[in-house]
């Protein structure tokens, strides 16, 4: 059977759900004709038409407050924005109406967002971001990071699926990178739901997105070194999956926590500070957290390489945490 | 003001010579600014296709009448909020052609020393405000820029620009409204290319003319031929001028076609060809070259040497940006926040 991109696989994601519920539409800049700044969409409006799959004016305030009034009408809207540094645009939409109409009268939002996101591709400060931080602050949200083909595809429906706002992040860096052989049946992968990458009994490093292939990596080098780590995909970030995290440090006694954004206020704080407080009593050392450095995204590579972790960085920071 | 002509663009006539004020100079400074502009793009394209450059390449190819044009009204003392096809307007504001190809290839000795990339850049020791990517994000800023002016007293214009696909961000409409109230000394040019990325604007908008905003924030429009250097330059030196004589901003549509893909990537299919044929038919640059020659503005000679000049400082500018080093990784750690006094 053929190996499915990570890209490919979100774009069947989308198609199934639009061949499978009428309700579902598409709408973005340039998702239309041209298949969206990164493809994930073509062809679709030349299956499903110009009503579904909806090229809209640049105006991504607009693109969020206007699928979440065609949601709360009963609609499944899925709306793109270009690149995940433009959500600020939609930010009011986002965070104070799409997030809190359902606590506040009753509303159903079923409204997915997709937010190509992620560095490692030269975009400098404002095409490679890892804003989801900005987004697991607010209540009424939920927001997913898949790293792998089979979750962005199961993740993308049951976000369809799903009577909540959710955040897709896509790593534009995995678009391509990352294939894999997808079951021929419909599946969805269930929001909320950590997954074991690989097992291990020295360690633990928690991380999602495209840190998980880092992260695998830095396993792979560390297995030489007589040190074996466990890696644990978080995919869902609000809701995430304490108990599969708690088990795994339970089974380790040693914490690695590993995310792409700038370190301070990242997701990965909030990781840390749940292992420390639920689970302090299975550790034999600090939680440790590695994560990108409190700069802009810089865009010249040595800067970039500098700024970002990858799977030497992530070994050393292993290393450092078993000599403790 | 020029009463706005909501159809027909405004254009050069030969009889507006003597209102622009330009002296033999100027003309000849104009020619070496858009070629200058187009030579250092099409030079960035290669560069491109031989994979030395990092990112996308969005070129203003098309586009060198309007932001050399515009930007050459500026006084010293102005300040200049450019877009990403605005090459034009940082090289007529004094950007060195060095800096511009270092920044292309990420080098330390780019304007923003390898952290941004691309058209990505400003420089306010020449007057320069760095764009965010983020389209529209810079009007309010402009606005800003203007409020200062007038507080300060300094008598300076902001000029910034648009695309028609930014036009129809709500920074576009909040900082042209505010702008108005506020009486400020801005100049804002839609550089209607009739596409954003690969949306027409008969998509972007039910609006027949992007000028016609205008009207709703109580502020004068003009419609400008884009490919006419000197309706352009003409059109804005009047709207500085209104600006600096403390009555507000304008708002200045400059209609053009983009002449290549969003950006080196896109094959730009969803043009159709015919348009692309039209309009290279005006390409600004010729249309100038034509309109010197008929009016005997220069002679061959002066045109040579202008040619061999820029060819030789593109030359140069980017042998000195491939030669010169890339940013250390530490160095990624300096300059996130400002020193405290
Ligand atoms: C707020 C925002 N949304 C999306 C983008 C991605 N993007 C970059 S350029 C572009 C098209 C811009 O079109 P237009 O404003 O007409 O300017 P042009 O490129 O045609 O000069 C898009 C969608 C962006 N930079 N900013």
């Amino acid at each position: 059977m053929a190996e499915t991109t990570y890209l490919e696989a979100i774009k069947q994601g989308l198609r199934e759900e639009l061949l499978r519920d009428e309700r579902v539409f598409l709408l973005g800049e340039d998702i239309g004709v041209y298949g969206g700044a990164f493809k994930v969409t073509k062809g679709l409006v030349e299956e499903f038409g110009e009503e579904r799959i909806i090229d809209t004016p640049l105006s991504e305030s607009a693109i969020i407050g206007a699928a979440m009034g065609a949601a709360v009408m009963g609609m499944r809207p899925v709306a793109e924005i270009q690149f995940s540094d433009f959500s600020t645009n939609a930010f009011t939409q986002i965070v104070n109406n799409v997030a809190k109409a359902h606590y506040r009268y009753g509303a159903v939002v079923p409204l997915t967002i997709r937010c190509p996101s992620g560095g490692n591709v030269h975009g400098g400060p404002y095409h490679s971001q890892n804003p989801e931080a900005w987004f697991t602050q607010v209540p009424g949200l939920k927001v997913v990071a898949p790293s792998t083909a089979y979750d962005a595809k199961g993740l993308i429906k049951a976000a369809i699926r799903d009577n909540n706002p959710v955040i897709f992040f896509e790593h534009k860096y995995l678009y391509r990178r990352i294939k894999e052989t997808l079951p021929n049946e419909d599946f969805i992968v269930p929001i909320g739901k950590a997954k074991v990458q690989r097992e291990g009994q020295d360690m633990s490093i928690i991380t999602y997105g495209a840190m998980v292939h880092y992260s695998l990596e830095a396993a792979q080098i560390l297995e030489k070194e007589g040190i074996s780590v466990e890696v644990v995909d978080l995919r869902s970030l609000l809701p995430f999956d304490k108990d599969r995290i708690l088990e795994s440090v339970k089974k380790t006694s040693r914490v690695l926590v590993a995310y792409e954004a700038p370190l301070t206020g990242g997701f990965g704080g909030e990781i840390a500070a749940v292992i420390a407080d639920e689970g302090f009593e299975f550790l034999d050392a600090p939680v440790r957290r590695i994560a990108s450095l409190d700069t802009p995204v810089p865009f010249s590579p040595p800067l970039e390489e500098f700024y970002m972790p990858n799977p030497e960085k992530i070994a050393e920071a292993a290393r450092n945490l078993m000599a403790y | 003001m020029p009463k706005s002509k909501k159809e027909n663009p405004i254009t050069f006539r030969k009889d507006d010579i003597p209102s622009l004020e330009f002296s033999h100079e100027d003309f000849l400074n104009l020619y070496y600014f858009m070629k200058l502009s187009r030579e250092i793009e099409l030079r960035v394209i290669n560069l491109y296709r031989q994979g030395k450059i990092l990112g996308g390449v969005y070129s203003g190819i098309g586009h060198e009448a309007i932001s050399v044009g515009s930007t050459f009204v500026l006084g010293e003392e102005d300040i200049l909020l450019p877009m990403h096809r605005d090459m034009g307007a940082h090289l007529v504001k004094g950007q060195t052609v060095e800096r511009i190809l270092a920044q292309y290839l990420g080098k330390e000795a780019g304007v923003t020393r390898g952290r941004d990339g691309n058209m990505h850049h400003g420089d306010l020791s020449r007057g320069i405000v760095g764009m965010i990517s983020h389209l529209a994000a810079m009007i309010p800023v402009a606005a800003g820029v203007a409020l200062a002016s007038k507080l300060q007293k300094k008598n300076r214009v902001a000029l910034t620009f648009v695309g028609d696909g930014g036009s129809n961000v709500g920074d576009f409409h909040e900082g042209l409204n505010f702008a108005g109230a506020l009486k400020l000394p801005m100049v804002l040019v839609i550089e209607n290319n009739q596409f954003a990325y690969s949306t027409p604007i008969s998509k972007q908008t039910a609006a027949k003319n992007l000028v016609d905003r205008a009207a709703g924030y109580g502020i004068p429009g003009v419609i400008v031929d884009g490919n006419d250097v000197l309706a352009v330059a003409k059109v804005c030196r009047e709207a500085v001028e209104r600006a600096r004589a403390g009555r507000g901003p304008t708002l200045i549509e400059a209609k053009t076609m983009r002449m290549r893909g969003h950006s080196e990537h896109d094959d730009h299919a969803y043009v159709p060809p015919e348009l692309l044929e039209t309009w290279k038919g005006r390409d600004p640059i010729q249309q100038y070259e034509r309109f010197l020659t008929e009016n005997t503005l220069w002679t061959s000679d002066e045109r040579e040497e202008i040619e061999a000049r820029v060819k030789k400082e593109v030359d140069d500018g980017v042998d000195f940006a491939e030669k010169s080093p890339f940013p250390r990784g530490e160095q990624a750690l300096e300059d996130v926040y400002a020193p405290v006094e």
